[in-house]
């Protein structure tokens, strides 16, 4: 089930209120932040974030497109290596 | 038979039936499509006058997005989803569930036929 529209889209206030403060600075400094659960909103557009997966920041350039989508689904949480067996064995020698 | 919206020729069924034939149409949207045009869902196809064939026609074009126009919509929508370079946009990318599925066992729709792994052990359910 999505999110009430009553409610809006959620947003880290913190978030909010440092992109709010780069727009009048001009800065496009990098944003590092954990909430990879905020709704990208308009005003994030163009911004850089340095997004969280667990483990590391993944370098995140907001364009118009990624309105609407999360913070997190642009920094994945999982690596993939391939699957084991004689194959990815003799691959890895 | 009738041609609407393009390629698609319902046949010598009930038209409610014959309309699902066009991609973008079920059984809801027609039936809903018919009753705006005032047409009796169980009349046959057949037994429909042109003027008749030509208004559900006019309904279909102005207010809903049917075969090739529809797949390229959602073709559009896939690749801009992989183009971002989002969470779903590596699933589709992968050939993988895009929904949170499970993928251990199972997603064979997405992930196509089996591809045995020759002298891989039977762990569990295979």
């Amino acid at each position: 089930m999505g999110r009430s529209t009553k409610k809006g889209p959620f947003v880290d206030p913190k978030l909010l209120d440092k992109i709010s403060k780069q727009k009048d600075t001009g800065d496009r400094e990098p944003v590092k932040t954990w909430s990879r659960a905020s709704t990208i909103v308009p005003e994030f557009v163009s911004h850089t974030f340095n997004v969280h997966n667990g483990r590391n920041f993944i370098r995140v350039f907001v364009t118009e497109e990624m309105v609407g989508h999360k913070l997190g689904e642009f920094a994945l949480t999982r690596t993939f290596r391939g699957h084991s067996g004689k194959k990815a064995r003799e691959a890895a020698k | 038979m009738a041609r609407i919206a393009g390629v698609d020729i319902p046949g010598s069924k009930h038209i409610w039936i014959g309309l699902t034939y066009i991609f973008g149409i079920g059984p809801a949207t027609s039936k809903k499509v018919l009753a705006e045009a005032g047409i009796d869902p169980h009349a046959k196809s057949d037994s429909l006058t042109e003027d008749e064939v030509s208004r559900i026609a006019g309904i279909i074009d102005r207010s809903l997005m049917t075969e090739g126009q529809l797949r390229r919509a959602e073709g559009q929508n896939i690749q801009r989803l992989i183009a971002i370079g989002c969470y779903r946009g590596v699933r589709h990318r992968k050939g993988l569930p895009v929904r949170g599925q499970r993928t251990r066992t199972n997603a064979r729709t997405r992930k196509g036929k089996r591809k045995t792994i020759k002298g891989k052990k039977r762990v569990g359910v295979k």
